[in-house]
Order: structure tokens, then C-alpha cells, then sequence
């Protein structure tokens, strides 16, 4: 059986990685993956510790944060395309109206 | 054993197409990087005997939210993925950011007591079945599941009005400017 520290270990890198790409890629569809890649890694500790501690809980958490997934990716993939419709452009600089 | 193999592949696996996913400008190749990444949770999450939500991965997160991905890359696709740097300018302070990031969240688990012990107990063989009741039990989850469940519907509802623009459509259909003019 595989202890659950070492699947830690593989969803903090994963989350890294995901950071990372938030942080420093331009392409907003690119953007929105990486934020999925963060909301797996996530997931993938809920599980092991559910494992651990013997507890449905933590599965539980897994399914409602899959549902809010779903939720934002179809909201969020709406906006990108409405976006690039009036910019012609999904690139994140190009989005400088809110002046944020 | 077995499992040390299965996990050590998996997880190698899944890096390398977590790199590709957001490092490549080929948005396509990007997507399916994030597919593995997704699919090799899923092995995960058998080997960690979550069977409802290993299916549960594979259904919604590769049948729905890929999909979506895709489609929303083959709508934005004519300008833009080989324009400019692909990289943000201040990109340097966000490695410095995401360091600090990895390495505090490495230090916390590697001082947590909790994190390198074993499963206390075996997992429930009619877990499905604790699930399924948690989800609707009054003592249990049944209010955040409910919200859940409006929250999507809503959140989809949403997703059309916005990208449908906000237009009025008097007839079943939406007509074309043609067909009005006729």
C-alpha cells in the first residue's frame, strides 16, 4: 500500500506546477486548465487522507468540488469566448479595462 | 508492490503531462496533456480505492470538461496561439512566488506527523452505498448537494445568456437578417 504521504507529495507538485502557469502564462484557455490542473491536485489529497483516516468525508468534499468545476468551466469558458469576440484576442494583457 | 510500480509510473506520467499541458503553445497538445493528467487521477484514485469517484473523473472531468475546453479552443482558434511571448514579462518574480510556494507546502508535509502514516483501516467494501447515503441523508450532506445541484443549473443558465450575448429571440429560432428582410 502506497503511504499516503508520497500522493501529498505528487499533488503539491502538481499544484506547483499549476501556480506556476497561472502566474506566468498568457493564454487565458491556458490560464483555465492550469486552474483545473490545482482543483485535481487538490482532490487527489482529498481522497488520500479520506483513505487514511477511514472516512467518506473527504470523497464527499471530491464530488462537490468536481460539481463546482463544472460550474466554472462552463461560466468561465462562456466569458472567454464572449471576450474574444469583442477583442479578437484571448491573451490576458489584452484585458486591461478594469484597469486591474 | 504492484501498486509502488503503478503509482511510481503513474505519478511520473502525470508531471510530465502537467509540463506539457502548460508549457506548450500548441493549445490542442496543451489539452491533451491536461487529459492524461486527468486520466492518470483517475488511476489514482482506484489505487486509492475511490472506484465511484475514479468513474466519477473519467465521466465528468474527461467526457465534459475537456470537451468544453476543446470546443472553446476551436472557437477562439483563428487569432493568437503563436502571437507574442508566451510568457507573461514579470515571469521571473512569479517563479520566485511559486518557489516560495513549493517549498513552504514541501517543509508543512514533510514536518506534518499525520501525512506518513498508513491507512488505519481498510476502506468499507459497500462504500458506494455510504456514499450514495451521505449524499442524501438529513444528518448528512443533503443541503450542500442540493445547493450543488442549483448552483450548476444556474451556473449553465448563466453560461448560455453569456454567450448567447444577451440577444433577444422573438421566434422559436433565431432568424437570419436574410430571412427577416424577406
Amino acid at each position: 500500500m502506497v503511504p499516503t504521504s508520497f500522493y501529498i507529495f505528487l499533488a503539491a507538485l502538481l499544484f506547483t506546477i499549476g501556480a506556476v502557469a497561472v502566474l506566468v502564462r498568457r493564454n487565458t484557455l491556458i490560464i483555465y486548465m492550469a486552474v483545473e490542473l490545482m482543483l485535481n491536485s487538490a482532490n487527489l489529497a482529498f481522497v488520500a487522507f479520506a483513505r487514511q483516516f477511514g472516512d467518506i468525508s473527504g470523497q464527499l468534499f471530491v464530488f462537490f468540488v468536481i460539481t463546482i468545476a463544472a460550474a466554472e468551466v462552463a461560466v468561465g469558458l462562456a466569458l472567454i469566448v464572449t471576450i474574444f469576440h469583442t477583442k479578437h484576442s484571448v491573451d490576458i494583457d489584452a484585458m486591461h479595462e478594469l484597469k486591474g | 508492490m504492484v501498486a509502488y510500480w503503478i503509482f511510481a509510473l503513474v505519478s511520473l506520467l502525470m508531471v510530465l503531462a502537467a509540463l506539457v499541458a502548460v508549457t506548450n503553445r500548441n493549445l490542442v497538445r496543451a489539452t491533451m496533456g491536461l487529459v492524461l493528467v486527468l486520466f492518470g487521477n483517475a488511476v489514482l484514485f482506484v489505487l486509492l480505492e475511490a472506484y465511484f469517484l475514479a468513474v466519477a473523473q473519467v465521466i465528468i472531468y474527461i467526457g465534459a470538461i475537456a470537451i468544453l475546453i476543446v470546443f472553446a479552443i476551436m472557437l477562439t482558434r483563428h487569432v493568437g496561439d503563436a502571437w507574442g511571448p508566451a510568457f507573461h514579462r514579470a515571469w521571473a518574480w512569479a517563479v520566485v512566488v511559486a518557489g516560495g510556494l513549493a517549498v513552504g507546502l514541501l517543509f508543512w508535509i514533510a514536518h506534518w506527523p499525520a501525512a506518513d502514516g498508513k491507512a488505519k483501516s481498510p476502506v468499507d467494501p459497500q462504500y458506494t452505498k455510504l456514499l450514495g447515503k451521505a449524499l442524501v441523508a438529513p444528518d448528512g450532506y443533503v443541503i450542500p448537494f442540493e445547493v450543488a445541484s442549483a448552483l450548476l443549473l444556474a451556473a449553465l443558465i448563466g453560461a448560455i445568456y453569456v454567450a448567447w450575448g444577451g440577444r433577444r429571440v422573438k421566434g422559436p429560432y433565431p432568424q437570419r437578417s436574410e430571412e427577416k428582410e424577406a
